[in-house]
């Protein structure tokens, strides 16, 4: 199929029936699910003649499900990441502009524009849509929202009401040795993670709700990550970080029902109602010296990971998805270290991206890994494996954890009258 | 502040709907549609060519056609180089479109190729009364009001200047401080519309970051570099103070035949909001003094006179949103009491980046709800 062709399956929806087309976003015949969205009608989906590893998707996801989107679902290339504070003390204020929120998402992932969008309404008046997305097809946007804990108290005070709603396993994180955390880039509110295709249309995406979110929110610190770092598709080529390695290789694939119920997916009657079918997600901002890694001998870039450059087969192994012989491997790498096998069976989605913010003041790459991690409880998921990382882990002299957050990510939005929190402020 | 040479289009865009009120005007529209009765402007680099050069008063539009090979610009200028409509950035081979609103009277048509100097003019006329929709009675009183409102407030600031001037030429450094916020905060108040007056502004507010290769500096910010970094006044600063109160005669003598529309005036009070969150709030404003809170209590309040104005007639159209600014302006002028020190405000140099940005937060919460007042006036 050219580019062409699928640009006007994009644009030219079909009517359906109303199956979940999440559910027929399949894992197997390639990603690229074209069309209109949850809101109107059922996409056509496009698969069997895809390559399956490389396509650039111009589809779009289903905002609407059991889960939020763009957790389990397929990584897409680009990330904007806001994390935005409350600002007023007002809870039906808050309310209003998460069912605002709510509403202008479901357009976006559907690819459409806001309200009566960016070049029509009142000549005098701006336009509801700041317009840089028009044109653009959704690249399978997805947006996904989280609470922090500061959100249910804040000071000792219950700021509006949900206290009590607060789920235990939204403890703020312990501190780890080595971090340097920056208290500009960590914690906050509410987070809400934009992932396209296209940058274009994650900023965009970002751009319009923390417009909406005027005088109600307040960006606390935002994040623009590419390159995802890791893959939710099993088929899919494992993609390198910035040290130039394959990592998370046994990550969680967004086929593996069975891992995501065990390991990500919080079941009913565990914590609160409303965290029913949602995650907790980790958000760790990770600096890289990558001079001094640059100027490190081979033998001990692959010793400090666990794996070898080329096809990024664990030491001791000869191809990427082998099972990791983890006697072989050194005993302070990250791979072994980091392994569910090595930590009870911990395991993470992993949904990070790499960064590079331009150059620090000494000339050096303000680089890194944006990690992102979902987890059914991060006292069982991020917070034991990161405690072994950073006691013991020999890539610590070559990385830096400057930010940290902690959110609550509910489940999916039903339908048409349901809004991210609605669970939670009811 | 001066944004003229700053942010060009910005404030000729504001200076447009204050001489001209003309909704049109204030959204630069790229659109074809409209261009089938546009008047058609051909732009090469040593001609300027106007299709037709009668034009009936009321909506216009222009269809601007550059054959030239530089990038060029163009201007409808009113006498005295009042900005009509402008654009800029049309480059060889594109078209662009300009709509907007004219009275009857003399003007001319400017292309400026390379974007550069006074440009080839040709001089046009336009006659005739635009068919014009009835005003609402609330709206005219609004526009009476307003404009009372500004010329008082150039008279109520003129013996504030005065003590300024005079301390400055009396080589009074202390009290030319002291008057220095003093002198300023009139004009920050009724901003849009003095900004309106082309020169006046670049003479009496820029910046020295703002400054083109060439500019003379003069104005406010000039002495107020003297008085704050070496607190030495030459004779320079002294003429500069002198010059600076006959630009503020001149505006008296102008500011009374400023065209003001309803949309105008609800503009300039984004306008206002727009200048806080650029220039205030960043302290960019007062470099030296750091007395940035002084004009930001005066941007706040002319937005909120202009505001108030409006409200009789907004508030049947969209409660909501008088509701919304009514709540806003109270919420920005209860942080801004926070920051008072005698009868002026504490210096923004004190004032750290946590308490910056609650302020940042507190202009974007009613910047972006007051941007909306215009749609609601000009329905
Ligand atoms: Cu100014």
């Amino acid at each position: 199929m050219t580019e062409t062709d699928r640009v006007a399956e994009a644009v030219e929806p079909s009517s359906g029936d109303g199956f979940s087309r999440r559910a027929l976003l399949g894992w197997t015949g390639g990603a690229l699910v074209v069309g209109a969205a949850a809101a109107g009608g059922v996409a056509t989906a496009v698969t069997g003649t895809e390559d399956k590893s490389s396509t650039p998707a111009l589809g779009s996801v289903d905002f609407h499900g059991v889960n939020q989107a763009g957790i389990a679902t397929p990584v897409q290339d680009r990330l904007h990441f806001c994390v935005f504070d409350v600002i007023t003390d007002d809870r039906a204020k808050l309310v209003r502009m998460l069912q605002q929120w709510t509403a202008a998402a479901a357009a976006m992932t559907a690819g459409k524009q806001i309200g009566t969008g960016a070049d029509s309404g009142v000549p005098e008046s701006p336009p509801d849509d700041t317009g840089e997305a028009v044109g653009l097809p959704p690249n399978n946007l997805t947006l996904t929202v989280g609470f922090g804990p500061t959100l249910f108290t804040k000071d000792g005070r219950d700021r509006f009401g949900i206290a009590a709603k607060k789920p235990e396993a939204l403890a703020e994180l312990p501190a780890f040795p080595g971090d340097k955390l920056d208290p500009q880039r960590s914690g906050g509110d509410i987070a809400v993670q934009a992932c396209s295709d296209d940058p274009q249309v994650a900023v965009h995406a970002i751009r319009n709700l923390a417009r909406i979110g005027f005088g109600v929110v307040s960006v606390r610190w935002s994040q623009l990550g590419f390159g995802k770092t890791s893959s939710t598709t099993p088929e899919a080529m494992t993609p390198r970080n910035l040290f130039g390695f394959k990592d998370g290789t046994r990550n969680i694939a967004g086929t593996e029902t069975d891992r995501l119920r065990e390991h990500v997916w919080v079941p009913a009657g565990e914590g609160p109602a409303w965290m029913t079918g949602g995650s907790y997600l980790v958000a760790r901002r990770i600096r890289m010296h990558i001079e001094t890694w640059d100027r490190t001998s081979l033998q001990e870039q692959e010793d400090v990971i666990g794996r070898n450059k080329g096809v990024g087969a664990p030491q001791g192994a000869t191809g990427e998805h082998d099972v990791v012989p983890l006697k072989a491997l050194p005993e302070k790498s990250h791979v072994r270290l980091s392994h569910p096998d090595t930590n009870n069976g911990a395991t993470i989605l992993r949904r990070g991206y790499s960064f590079v913010d331009g150059s620090d003041g000494l000339g050096r790459l303000e680089a890194g890994l944006f990690f992102l991690a979902y987890q059914r409880d991060p006292r069982k998921g991020f917070i034991p494996v990161q405690q072994r990382l950073a006691a013991n882990d020999a890539m610590n002299e070559y990385i830096q954890h400057v930010g940290s957050a902690l959110f609550a990510c509910p489940g999916g939005v039903r339908g048409a009258d349901d809004y991210w929190g609605k669970a939670l402020f009811a | 502040m001066s944004v003229v040479r700053r942010r060009p289009a910005t404030t000729r865009a504001l200076g447009v709907g204050l001489l001209l009120a003309l909704p049109l005007a204030l959204t630069a529209c790229d659109s074809d549609d409209s261009s089938g009765d546009a008047v058609k402007v051909t732009a090469k680099d040593k001609s300027c060519d106007v299709a037709k050069k009668d034009w009936p008063a009321g909506k216009n539009s222009i269809k601007v056609t550059n054959k030239g090979s530089q990038v060029t610009e163009l201007y409808v200028y009113a006498q005295g180089d009042r900005i009509v409509t402008e654009r800029e950035n049309i480059g060889p081979g594109t078209s662009a479109t300009l709509n907007f609103e004219i009275k009857a009277g003399t003007y001319e048509v400017a292309c400026k190729p390379g974007m550069k100097g006074d440009g080839i003019r040709q001089k046009v006329t336009v006659a005739g009364t635009p068919a014009e929709k009835p005003i609402d009675p609330r709206l005219a009183e609004a526009v009476a009001h307003y404009r009372t409102f500004t010329n008082t407030t150039v008279e109520q600031m003129l013996p504030l200047a005065t003590e300024f001037v005079n301390a400055v030429k009396a080589g009074d450094v202390a009290k030319a401080k002291e008057y220095y916020p003093k002198s300023r905060l009139g004009w920050e108040t009724i901003e849009p519309v003095a900004e309106s007056f082309g020169d006046l502004d670049p003479q009496m507010d820029a910046r020295e970051a703002d400054l083109e290769p060439g500019q003379e500096w003069s104005g406010w910010h000039r002495i107020e570099k003297a008085l704050w970094t070496t607190g030495q006044i030459t004779d320079v600063e002294k003429g500069y103070a002198d010059r600076l109160m006959a630009d503020l005669k001149t505006l008296q003598s102008k500011v009374g035949t400023v065209d003001i529309t309803p949309t105008s005036i609800a503009n300039g009070a984004k306008g206002l909001l727009d200048e806080v969150a650029t220039g205030k709030v960043t302290g960019e404003e007062e470099a030296f003094s750091h007395t940035d809170l002084w004009d930001f209590a005066g941007n706040v309040d002319g937005a909120k006179k202009a505001f108030e104005l409006l409200k009789p007639y907004v508030a049947e159209k969209d409660a909501a949103l008088t509701g919304t600014l009514d709540a806003e302006f109270a919420k920005i002028q209860g942080l801004l009491f926070k920051y008072k020190q005698g009868d002026g405000y504490v210096s923004y140099d004190t004032v750290d980046e946590a308490k910056r940005k609650e302020l940042s937060d507190a202009v974007n919460a009613l910047g972006e709800p007051l941007s909306k007042l215009a749609g609601v006036v000009a329905q």
